[in-house]
């Protein structure tokens, strides 16, 4: 049979679940109370962690005194560096990059203490209230330091030394150039110019950190749950410390409750739950409260920018330069790096635009704070907000529309790909498109007469855009963080059709709320050729796959979904030979479609339970050679990633009396490429959002001058609830991009564009009394003091 | 020092010996009663993640004692529905997509069967206004607040 005789199914080219709202399979247990996070594990008789934390910034531990907590009821164990010595190598967060210093990781403080918070000492107990007894009962002398509480004043000759072996206490120094800035700055019609500075903030998941280990003393093996989404890394990274072979050390992240990237880092407390359940042979659990988890997971970005950004006549952006300061806290994190944050700053700060040159420098300072590390968007959320507010100062001075001055510098369709001027490359993307759907889905034009009108009676109305592009789904040839050795840039898919016709496909990613469980299942149940239901997905868990690292960098839909397509086409191709043995056939006029390989135009199949129990138990139906184990596995690497971008924008009123922020309307338009299930990806961008309205009006990790936490608890550090949250319109763009499925990453978008949407919405807002934005959050009392300043200003003017 | 504790949760009378008096509501329903579907997010009444129906009226569990609870009839999540029938409100949960990570689920779940007993929830302000006291951090909260919409409007339709 030719290929112009062949019956075909035009079915079998058109996915069916890809691009459905199907509903999520994590749902019915997560709605009633039968999912399992790490802290509902129950083994047998487990013991409790309780760990005693640093109240000081910065001291030399002179003495523990433990003697009282051992014999302090239900105790039955407490550690501190010394008595750990020998059990562990400490973890190093290595890195190629030029002027890095990598702080050891290492399960408690050992000599001195760092930061308010950190562990010291650990007290395993019966109960958890009985341990936190015991913690009463431990005397630690410290002898003070020195607290570095900022960055501007640990970069200061005189200042202490935080880490001495590292000689200073700039951890991480960079600079990325290209062009001749000084020279165009000088030639440009208008330069802008401003410090911005986006403050500390806490990812805040709301699950709290959480470990159980469980010890099986058959094999003298540990399984570690964790609320962590990189369960691959740990793994990885606690069996070189501990010198344990992989199938001594198998790490599940089960159910996960939100991590925003305060889960994607190793932590010293997964490092002495795995050494104190091996010393002890017994199973451990730990769950930080609220305040270990504000003051001991990784933190987010606190930043100060100085930049510059020069424009010629026609508004066109010509140079950029950008001077950073980032305060990465106390240690450099593993596997990432203190340079992740920071340095994302400066390699993402040109945006989606065309500027000719740049030059951004970078210092990573270490303070006696918790590390700073990944949190949704890195770097880009505080790269966006100063471009998208230098293009607003820029539209400003050259009397332009805020819409109009993105309008050409935005790099338009036909010149991707398109190396911006600190060396990344985007892929052919919706920018302009996402710019003009957003204009139109807000009712542009509208806004800006409605504004007009509201400015007539005094009312603070203010209108804010923000473009931007970030990189997704990244390959083997980009680093996901400066320097990193580890691979992060493939994912293994694993799919198995068992002996009773099951199918079961398992990956390295590690789902901590993105329903992974139901994305993956549509792209195995389009390409094998099975029915939604019947595809079970396996997710973080170091067990099923030889290699995984997790889920992190908006890396899952791309990196997992290419290797669910090539593993999903492997295992088509056995069940059609085998299929093609069963029904006498061509293998190539087989189709497989909702569990049954059919002879295309007929009606001769054969079920998938037909095809096991032909390859598996009934040894008289195929040739030997023929039984081939119904497995696909494939490692996908997408080499470089893709793009994903969106643009954003904002409409607030400012009371001028509470000086409360409220947001009018709010407005997303996206490309992430093919879209897999539309009901999580608004989802996820709704998500976002709040984290971007969190971080742009409320969020904020004050640290007083003596390294204390001002604000550790929900009622000092203020996340959005529901009637803070505008409802959002989403508007898809779906730019299919070059990598398997054409689809791109989007889990961190929302929270990249949102601060500084909000920013310039509130400056335009501000803008009849001269105020600008140049620092995030902008809390009612940051407003409320700019608004006196004004007014002092004025009447200082009116007296002369 | 420690006392019995005699609760109903699902419809179910336990006595429990034993019980610290410093025991918290939330640690003795997952600890002791292995009822780990209420979850427990900062332990110092903000978050709401553990929010449980005692005697019909919704508490978080983390901010009362086990002792306080005694005599008392408890709802947690575990009793509202299950994976094969889901109750109206999970259901328009899941429909509208009104959870991702899950944590907080359990609290919005319970705060939301006390907003629909209790209030005609005539506008999403309303909602937001009731759902004020649980955190997410996942959704964003549009689609929590559109499955309570969808739910007050059954309500109308189911309850007597």
């Amino acid at each position: 049979m030719n290929s112009e005789t062949r019956p075909h199914s035009s079915d079998v080219l058109r996915p069916r679940n890809v691009g459905a709202a199907i509903k999520r399979t994590e749902d019915p247990r997560l709605l009633t109370g039968r999912g399992e996070y790490s802290a509902d594990r129950k083994p047998d008789r487990p013991l409790h962690v309780a760990f005693l934390r640093s109240g000081q910034p910065h001291a030399r531990i002179a003495r523990i005194d433990t003697v009282a907590a051992q014999v302090s009821p239900g105790v039955v164990a407490v550690f501190t560096a010394e008595n750990l010595a020998g059990d562990f190598k400490p973890v190093i967060p290595f890195s190629r990059m030029p002027n890095y210093y990598a702080t050891p990781i290492v399960p408690l403080a050992t000599g001195k203490v760092r930061y308010v918070g950190e562990a010291v000492a650990a007290v395993i107990a019966t109960s958890r209230y009985l341990a936190e007894d015991a913690l009463e009962l431990i005397d630690v002398d410290y002898e003070p330091l020195g607290a570095l509480s900022r960055a501007e004043t640990a970069i200061a000759g005189d200042a202490a030394l935080l880490h001495e072996e590292a000689g200073t206490n700039v951890l991480i120094a960079r600079e990325f150039k290209k062009g001749d800035v000084a020279a165009d700055l000088k030639a440009a019609a208008v330069r802008v110019s401003g410090r911005f500075e986006m403050t500390r903030k806490a990812p805040l998941a709301m699950e709290p950190r959480s470990y159980t280990a469980e010890y099986d003393k058959r094999r003298d093996a540990v399984t570690l749950y964790t609320s962590s989404n990189i369960p691959g890394i740990v793994r990885d990274a606690i069996c070189e410390s501990l010198d344990l072979p992989g199938h001594r050390l198998r790490v599940v992240a089960p159910d996960v409750g939100g991590s925003f990237g305060s889960k994607g880092s190793l932590y010293p407390e997964e490092l002495l739950i795995c050494i104190a359940a091996r010393k002890l042979g017994r199973s451990l659990k730990w769950t930080a409260d609220r305040l270990e988890d504000v003051s001991s997971s990784s933190q987010a970005f606190a930043e100060i920018v100085d930049a510059e950004m020069g424009f010629d006549a026609n508004g066109i952006a010509t140079s950029l330069q950008a001077d950073v300061i980032g305060d990465v806290g106390a240690y450099s994190i593993y596997p990432w790096t203190c340079g992740l944050e920071p340095v994302q700053v400066v390699s993402f700060l040109p945006g989606p635009y065309k500027i000719a040159s740049y030059r951004g420098a970078v210092r990573g300072v270490a303070t006696c704070k918790p590390p700073t590390g990944p949190y949704r968007g890195v770097g880009r959320p505080i790269s966006t907000f100063v471009a998208e507010r230098l293009m607003d100062l820029g539209a400003k001075a050259l009397g332009l529309d805020p819409l109009e001055i993105r309008r050409r510098n935005l790099i338009p369709a036909e010149e991707f790909p398109y190396r911006i001027a600190s060396g990344i490359i985007w892929d052919k993307t919706g920018f302009v498109e996402c710019l003009e759907a957003a204009a139109e889905a807000v009712g542009y034009e509208q806004l800006r007469a409605q504004q007009a009108d509201a400015r007539k009676h005094g009312r603070l109305f203010g209108i804010g855009i923000a473009s931007y592009a970030e990189l997704t789904g990244i390959g083997s040839r980009i680093a996901v963080a400066p320097g990193m050795p580890i691979n992060t840039g493939s994912e293994t898919a694993k799919i198995t059709i068992d002996s009773t016709g099951a199918i079961t496909a398992a990956f390295g990613v590690a789902s901590h709320g993105q329903g992974l469980e139901t994305t993956l299942a549509q792209i195995v149940a389009d390409d094998l050729g099975a029915r939604f239901e019947d595809v079970r997905v396996i997710q973080g868990d170091s067990d099923e796959v030889p290699m995984s690292t997790g889920t992190y960098a908006s890396r899952s839909a791309v990196l997992g979904g290419g290797a669910a397509k090539h593993a999903s086409r492997i295992l088509q191709d056995k069940i059609k030979r085998v299929a093609s043995h069963l029904l006498e056939a061509n293998q190539d006029d087989i189709e497989v479609l909702d569990g049954k390989a059919v002879v295309i135009g007929t009606d001769r199949a054969v079920t998938f339970k037909q095809v096991a129990k032909a390859v598996y138990s009934d040894m008289k139906t195929l040739p030997v050679e023929a039984r081939e184990e119904l497995t696909g596995t494939y490692t996908y690497d997408p080499i470089n990633g893709t793009t994903a971008a969106a643009t954003h924008i904002a409409v607030v009123e400012v009371d001028p009396l509470t000086c409360f922020v409220q947001i009018l309307k709010y407005v997303v338009a996206e490309d992430c490429g093919r879209i897999i299930n539309p009901m999580i990806v608004d989802g996820q961008v709704h998500g976002g959002v709040a984290q971007g309205i969190g971080a742009a009006l409320f969020e904020e990790l004050v640290y007083d001058d003596d390294g204390q936490l001002l604000s550790a608890s929900l009622v000092d550090y203020v996340i959005p609830s529901a009637p803070e949250v505008p409802a959002m319109d989403v508007v898809h763009i779906e730019s299919e991009s070059a990598v398997a499925g054409g689809f791109r990453g989007m889990g961190e978008g929302g929270t990249i564009g949102a601060p500084a949407a909000i920013a310039n919405a509130i400056a335009d807002a501000l803008s009849p009394l001269g105020i600008d934005v140049s620092i995030l959050p902008m809390t009612p009392e940051r407003i409320f003091k700019l608004m006196e300043q004004t007014r002092l200003n004025a009447r200082g003017k009116a007296d002369e | 020092m420690s006392a019995t504790v005699s609760v109903t949760v699902n419809g179910t009378k336990y006595d429990v010996q034993d019980v610290e008096p410093r025991l918290l509501l939330s640690d003795f329903l997952r600890d002791m009663l292995g009822l780990t579907g209420t979850h427990v997010g900062c332990e110092h009444g903000v978050c709401g993640a553990c929010t449980v129906l005692v005697n019909g009226d919704s508490v978080r569990s983390c901010l009362m004692l086990a002792i306080q609870a005694n005599g008392a009839e408890i709802t947690t999540v575990e009793g509202l529905g299950t994976p094969e029938t889901l109750n109206v409100l999970q259901a328009q949960f899941r429909e509208h997509h009104g959870l991702q990570c899950g944590f907080c689920t359990p609290g919005m779940l319970m705060t939301g069967e006390d907003l629909l007993r209790k209030y005609p929830l005539a506008t999403d302000d309303e909602i937001r206004e009731g759902l004020s006291g649980n955190l997410c951090r996942c959704t964003g909260y549009q689609n929590i607040v559109a499955a309570i919409r969808a739910a007050a409007g059954k309500r109308a339709e189911t309850v007597p």
